[in-house]
């Protein structure tokens, strides 16, 4: 064997050690609630736990409406800059980019300023209200990932003939968008979606601090409060991303006309 | 009053005007190309037929109603473009119901105008293949099909065939012809190639700078170019400087030769155009313009002898057919050249570089 060969594969496995170690100790530890044997008590404990089941779907339910917004707010928006004004394409990129920059911190301070009960929105004064800032918040949060996606999904396609041929053909603009845009970005809008979920899942201070039930401050409070639970629920939490990333990649296969052209 | 009647048409972008003055009267059912080189403002002209550009002023009429203010949707106007710009994610019957399915055209009356659409073409059976599966060729007249199927009032194709090989070229061209005409479809033909627009077009505009420099059949365009540019864009012209010697006669000198052109002329100087096939190798019987000059290659094609050869210090090509008797031209032989005057064009005024 070759030096060169060798020295890749010690920088693989350094790099695979770094990555499932701390992976394989969480749900070794996460196994050991009973002592002396491996058990799924832990697990057992979360899933029977009223407050997981509430929480959890409370950000399902969130994240899925996050991402239609997303969508909806994006996709014609991304698809507009490229037809019409590609010029302010590293604008919109710019602006999209903020809320890397800005904290959440920040955005949820200035929605509870902005929109509170004695304001002109009161929308912290009711819960559907609160939901609804909520959503609003992590769809600025999921910006700069559903922007990226969909601006790589619009380059794979020639935007600007495929919407005139459409409009040649009698189309209008909903139509163009749905029927025309849409679908030849579903890939990239379904990534954008499933990055989407994750962040949603997991976030924690805009919930905390508008006091929603998510998943996010349950996994706060889990984690404060008992031993081995925490581990189990990381776990959780953890494939639940990899099945994300999975279904992106099914997402990808099963779509027919994507696959690169024969030679 | 035409079917398609275009009027005084510009179009400025910024202060760089692409199309100046152009007017087209067009019949129905007629096939018309825009011939021009690039950047003449073909597509521009034919982008404001269809509605993509708005025109700075003027007039684009289809069967008498204005259509400047309808957008593209409203026009009823078939397009096809040079990168086919088919739906990747629809299969080929998709693609070709895409313009019925929008216009809400029946389940039952769409597939049959689809498998009417796909016989047209030749491609039955190709109903369930996505774009990415088919040939340029192939793309290209789904394509085609796509824009026929909604019975457009006009089609318009933008340089449909320059993404093609040479060979798929010529024969689509005359499918396009062929099917145009089956179907008696008013057509814009946009090309920068002369051969393929003389080839297949009722009539054809020679654009140059935005300015429709000559309207005309094929024939005349060919032999009777009203520009200097006409004559020197479309097919192969030889150029030869001449001297006037008498205005009045048309006497003029070319080399050492002199000739007579029988008619008056306006400048001292003029260029004699002579296109390939007029120009013969010797003397010959009606051709009573004689040139003298000498032969520099011979291309022995088969049927046809393509000579290159120097005249009056000018290079020019010539063609003559092939006879089994008659062998080729050695190179580097002195030889005389004959014309008959009225085969020559003559340009007047500057030549361009
Ligand atoms: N949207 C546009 N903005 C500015 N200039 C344009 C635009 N479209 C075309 N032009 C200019 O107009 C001229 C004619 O273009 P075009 O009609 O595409 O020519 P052709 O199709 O004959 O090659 C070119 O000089 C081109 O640069
Ligand atoms: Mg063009």
């Amino acid at each position: 064997m070759k030096a060169p060969r060798v020295w890749s594969w010690i920088a693989l496995t350094l790099g695979l050690l770094y990555f499932f170690l701390p992976l394989i100790g969480t749900i070794e530890f996460s196994l050991r609630k009973r002592r002396g044997e491996y058990s799924l008590d832990a697990y057992r404990w979360v899933f029977e736990d009223p407050k997981f089941r509430e929480t959890f779907s409370y950000s399902v339910v969130m994240a899925l409406f996050t991402i239609v917004v997303g969508v909806l707010i994006v996709v014609p928006t991304a698809y507009w800059v490229r037809l019409k004004f590609p010029r302010l394409r590293p604008l919109v990129e710019f602006v999209t980019l903020l809320p890397l920059v800005i904290p959440p911190i920040v955005i949820v301070f200035g929605y509870i300023r902005l929109y509170n009960t004695s304001s002109f929105l009161p929308l912290t004064g009711t819960a559907s209200g609160t939901n609804l800032l909520l959503m609003m918040g992590y769809a600025t949060l999921s910006l700069p990932y559903m922007y990226r996606a969909v601006d790589t999904g619009l380059r794979t396609i020639d935007v600007r003939t495929l919407t005139e041929a459409a409009q040649s053909l009698g189309a209008n603009w909903p139509t163009i968008i749905g029927r025309v845009i849409m679908p030849n970005v579903l890939v990239a809008v379904m990534s954008g979606a499933f990055l989407t979920f994750a962040i949603v899942i997991g976030e924690f201070v805009m919930a905390a601090l508008l006091n929603r039930p998510a998943f996010g401050p349950y996994l706060q409070l889990i984690g404060a409060n008992r031993a081995y639970e925490p581990a189990a629920l990381a776990v959780i939490a953890f494939s639940i991303t990899w099945i994300c990333m999975g279904l992106i990649q099914l997402a990808t296969l099963l779509t027919r006309h994507s696959r690169p052209p024969r030679s | 009053m035409s079917f398609l009647e275009i009027e005084h048409l510009e179009k400025s972008f910024g202060s760089v005007r692409v199309v100046k003055d152009f007017n087209l009267p067009i019949e129905k059912g007629e096939f018309v190309s825009l011939l021009g080189p690039s950047g003449c403002g073909k597509t521009t002209v034919l982008r404001m037929v269809a509605g993509f550009e708005t025109p700075s002023t003027g007039s684009i009429r289809i069967d008498g109603r204005d259509v400047v203010s309808l957008r593209p949707n409203q026009r009823n106007i078939g397009m096809v473009f040079q990168s086919y710009a088919l739906f990747p994610n629809l299969t080929v019957a998709q693609n070709v119901a895409f313009g019925l399915k929008v216009k809400g055209v029946k389940v039952a009356d769409r597939t049959a105008r689809v498998a009417e659409m796909l016989r047209l073409i030749g491609l039955e059976g190709y109903d369930d293949r996505y774009p990415f599966q088919l040939s340029g060729g192939q793309q290209q007249r789904v394509a085609l099909a796509r824009a026929l199927a909604v019975q457009p009032q006009v089609l318009l194709l933008d340089e449909p065939l320059s993404a093609l090989d040479a060979k798929i070229r010529v024969s689509l061209r005359e499918e396009i012809r062929d099917i145009q005409r089956r179907l008696a479809i008013t057509t814009i033909f946009v090309t920068h190639d002369q051969e393929e627009a003389l080839s297949i077009s009722d009539r054809v505009v020679v654009m140059n700078g935005g300015v429709a420099e000559q309207v005309g059949q094929p024939f005349e365009i060919y032999n009777r170019p009203s520009t200097r540019f006409v004559a020197e864009f479309v097919g192969t012209l030889n150029l030869i400087e001449a001297r006037v010697l008498d205005r009045d006669s048309g006497r003029i000198g070319i080399g050492s030769r002199e000739a007579s052109l029988g008619r008056p002329l306006t400048s001292d100087r003029l260029t004699l155009g002579i296109r390939p096939e007029a120009l013969t190798l010797g003397r010959a019987a009606d051709r009573d313009m004689v040139l003298e000059g000498r032969i520099d290659d011979v291309h022995f094609l088969g049927s046809v002898i393509r000579i290159q050869a120097t005249v009056a210090g000018e290079r020019v090509m010539l063609d003559t057919f092939n006879r089994p008797g008659t062998p080729p031209p050695a190179p580097g032989q002195a030889a005389e050249f004959s014309v008959h005057p009225e085969d020559l064009l003559v340009l007047e005024g500057e030549r361009s570089p």
